[in-house]
């Protein structure tokens, strides 16, 4: 600090520059239109947040396949996809509002933290206006809140908890994907119809949040129609060899394994599980069966043949309208359109990303401002069709979607790689339905809209 | 000044103006030009410059001065957040007992693991370090789930009613100073530039540049010259009949605490906690910075963790979109090759390109970035000297 040239003059001139800057700027706190990010010009952003890196880079590529799909049958581009069977007529290819739909990416790395840092930079820097994607309930509902602090609408992408729209419900955050309770309540029936009501369930639960309300729910809803849990076990998520967890199994008296477990963890412990023979194995004069609760193309890719004959479920599947029906509508629309741009069938990860940002979309459009609040009220208790699930609600308690479920097998003979499940049923809406207040999803509250500032 | 004199002053006030400028240093390029990718300066990220500056600073007090590595500090980062959030949650929304409480626990918690770790050194030092971060990893993320909320981590919700704060019916508590909400921000617009002054970085410039002014004073004090000399031959400083394991167990428990504020910063800036915050990569994080920065230097470290936020969060948000934007002068053939070259090393790749840079430092700048500034200087020093020199040799001799 040895200035030497300090001069009267120049302090003064200093002073007087530094003065005029302070005075000069529109020193603005809210923006003039009451809610975070307008969007002014002629152009909205959205901002689709996904997994670029960790375990579930796949599903993460997949996402964004599917919103740049989206973005580009908003603004007009291609054959318009879901936009022709939809059933509100309110989106014309001509963007959301007349303004041009543009998007900004970002990286979860599946971790909550950077989640928010690359959600709070698209918000931020990048004045987006909504957030969507994910392939994770703990990143899910992380975002979820930061968007409720900060005044944006989150369209959550793939996240099967409960919480999501249970316990951590925020009234910004909207689910279109279903959850653990959907998933216990349509494969429990289904079990017994094909195993028998008298059976015995061995739980192997991957050790976080979305494998206890997995495991919640599979064992209430089995336990209901007569099965009985023989034991639960813990298994690290870190675990890649599960032979230690296996071994017990077969000597517990249980007939039935259920593998609540996700990704990289399902690979390797069905893999194990068929290795020890279970799949051949018989307990108390039964065959033995295994069962996973949720089910992803991704996955059964990564098991291969071990996949073959196993139950789980399914938010949605590409096969659904060819092979149920015209209830299915728009499926076909999404399947062909995805497939021409990219070459091979979309994930479900993949659909419901498309599907939530249609929705938002139209909300926007419906309700004529990009508001949050107007947002949420045009979504709150909408009901629609024609987006590939058959007639779903968006239920205005807890922003959870109700449409059907589907009911997959793993195939014993896949004819190609995309085409490793086979439907077993699809398990009608009133089924998996649930009161907001179920003791599954209690202890949260939506709050109310929050427009930002 | 301050009791810092000479070379120390320039620093600390070079950080300190760097941090009270950031917002417009961080912002060069107007809002709507094709440069505007490149900007740094919105609240969440200047936040975080600094917040990490703090944990490296801290990890330097340790690394950069005793040489004992330590890769589980992350965990100390981890234990101050849960702290914070519970205070908030339950005692009040002003980050104040909120941060000390944060810095109570990690110094609490660091005694702990420092007392059983500092029984060995070198690499034993640095495993047993990373099985206690581990540890509480894994009890962050299943086991104490009641305590940590598991892998969903920790917020403030509609349902928390701190003792000290009134929150109207139906609103979500906001962290506060005195009623200064964190998040608020003002905008100052200049033609086409924008600059964002939040709230909450302010508060955390301040708290940087006090943790950077004691780092300062430990530096420069005899303390530190001890912990210089366990660096340099402890074994030889315990010959001599001093007991050394006091001190390190000090700079270990001193370090911890800074990880701790910045953990309590973290939450006070963005109120959720994920046990990820004390996966074994986020200690491995902070290790990078410093090492990046210069290791037992004082503006090193900070220079590091503004290096790696920077790439991982401006580097990692180029799409192939971006891209394409950038080279659409070109003719298309040449685009299209253009952005695959350089596809791999934006976005998703932005590791990658971290890693190169990393290994580039190592190798060509083993002190650091600020190896790399010195060197800059000091070429820039001989070639005045040789002018001096020269035009000495011009005048002739009496």
């Amino acid at each position: 600090m040895s200035n030497k040239n300090l001069t009267r003059r120049g302090v003064i001139k200093t002073g007087a520059v530094a003065g005029a800057g302070l005075v000069l700027p529109t020193y603005l706190r809210a923006q003039d239109s009451g809610f975070t990010n307008a969007p002014t010009g002629d152009t909205v952003t959205l901002g689709f947040n996904v997994p670029q890196s960790g375990p579930y880079a796949d599903e993460g590529a997949d996402e964004l396949r599917a919103f740049e799909l989206a973005v580009e049958h908003l603004n007009g581009g291609g054959d318009g996809g879901m936009l022709q069977t939809f059933s509100s007529k309110a989106l014309d290819g001509t963007g959301i509002l007349g303004k041009k739909v543009e998007f900004v990416t970002g990286d979860t790395q599946t971790k909550s933290d950077a989640a928010r840092a690359s959600a709070r930079s698209m918000i931020e820097k990048d004045g987006a206006v909504m957030v969507s994607g994910g392939s994770s309930s703990g990143v899910a509902v992380a975002v979820q809140a930061l968007c409720q602090e900060a005044g944006i609408i989150f369209m959550a992408g793939l996240t099967h908890s409960n919480d999501t729209t249970g316990k951590d419900k925020k009234a910004n955050g909207f689910r279109h994907f279903f959850n653990s309770y959907m998933s216990g309540a349509a494969l429990a029936p289904i079990l017994v119809d094909q195993y028998g009501a008298d059976r015995k369930a061995y739980h192997l639960t991957a050790d976080y949040n979305w494998g206890y309300t997995t495991e919640e729910a599979m064992a209430s809803s089995t336990e209901a129609l007569g099965w009985e849990t023989v034991n639960s076990v813990k298994t690290p998520l870190t675990q890649t060899d599960f032979s230690s967890y296996i071994a017990p199994v077969l000597n517990s008296g249980a007939d039935v394994l259920v593998l609540n477990h996700y990704g990289g963890n399902m690979v390797n412990s069905l893999t194990n599980a068929v290795q020890f023979g279970l799949r051949e194995a018989e307990a108390n004069g039964k065959k033995f069966e295994i069962v996973v609760p949720l089910y992803s193309e991704l996955m059964a890719r990564g098991a291969g043949q071990n996949i073959a004959g196993i139950l789980g479920s399914q938010n949605w599947d590409w096969k659904l309208e060819n092979q149920l029906g015209d209830r299915y509508s728009g499926t076909n629309a999404f399947v062909q359109s995805f497939g021409e741009k990219y070459g091979f069938p979309p994930s479900q990860a993949a659909h419901t990303c498309y599907v939530q940002t249609l929705l938002y979309a139209d909300a926007v459009t419906r309700a004529g401002s990009f508001q949050p609040c107007a947002v949420v009220e045009a979504l709150e208790g909408f009901e629609f069709d024609g987006l590939g699930n058959g007639p779903t609600t968006y239920r205005a308690e807890d922003h959870q979607c109700f449409k059907d479920v589907v009911v997959v097998r793993g195939k014993e003979n896949p004819e190609n790689e995309f085409d490793l499940v086979e439907i077993v049923e699809v398990t009608p809406t009133e089924q998996v339905t649930y009161a907001p207040d179920h003791p599954q999803f209690a202890g949260g509250a939506l709050g109310s809209c929050n427009n930002g500032a | 000044m301050l009791g810092i004199k000479g070379k120390d002053l320039t620093v600390f006030l070079l950080v300190a103006a760097l941090a009270l400028l950031a917002p417009f240093l961080l912002n060069p390029f107007p809002v709507d030009s094709a440069m505007a990718q490149f900007n740094a300066g919105y609240p969440d990220l200047m936040q975080r410059f600094v917040i990490f500056g703090i944990f490296a600073i801290g990890f330097n007090i340790l690394f950069g001065l005793t040489g004992y590595l330590s890769f589980g500090h992350a965990a100390f980062l981890g234990v101050g957040s849960y702290a914070a959030i519970w205070m908030m949650k339950l005692l009040s929304l002003n980050i104040i007992p909120g941060i000390v409480m944060a810095i109570v626990f990690a110094g609490l918690f660091s005694v702990v693991v420092g007392y059983i770790s500092l029984r060995r050194s070198g690499i034993y030092f640095s495993i047993l370090t990373l099985a206690f971060a581990q540890m509480s990893y894994a009890l962050a993320y299943s086991v104490l789930t009641p305590l940590t909320g598991g892998e969903t981590g920790l917020q403030i919700k509609q349902t928390d009613t701190p003792l000290l704060s009134n929150i109207p019916e139906g609103e979500i508590g906001r962290a506060n100073l005195f009623g200064l909400e964190m998040s608020d921000s003002s905008i100052l617009r200049f033609a086409n530039w924008e600059f964002t002054m939040n709230v909450g970085y302010y508060v955390c410039a301040a708290v940087m540049i006090v943790a950077f002014y004691l780092a300062i004073r430990i530096f420069r004090s005899p303390f530190g010259m001890m912990l210089r000399a366990v660096k340099s031959n402890q074994q030889r400083m315990n010959y001599t009949g001093l007991n050394s394991r006091p001190y390190t167990l000090a700079a270990f428990v001193i370090s911890g605490m800074y990880a701790g504020l910045a953990g309590g910063l973290m939450v006070a800036m963005d109120t959720q906690v994920g046990p990820e915050r004390m996966f074994w990569t986020a200690s491995g994080e902070v290790v990078l910075m410093t090492i990046l920065g210069g290791a037992g230097t004082l503006i090193g470290p900070v220079l590091g963790a503004g290096f790696i936020k920077y790439m991982e969060n401006i580097v990692s948000k180029i799409n192939s979109t971006v891209l394409h934007e950038w080279f659409a002068f070109l003719p298309d053939g040449m685009e299209d090759f253009m952005v695959t070259i350089f596809y791999p090393f934006v976005g998703k790749g932005w590791s990658l390109t971290l890693g190169l840079m990393f290994m580039a430092v190592v190798i060509f700048l083993p002190g650091g970035l600020v190896e790399g500034g010195q060197r800059l200087k000091r070429l820039f020093r001989r070639k005045k000297a040789e002018d001096d020199q020269s035009s000495a040799a011009k005048t002739p001799a009496e």
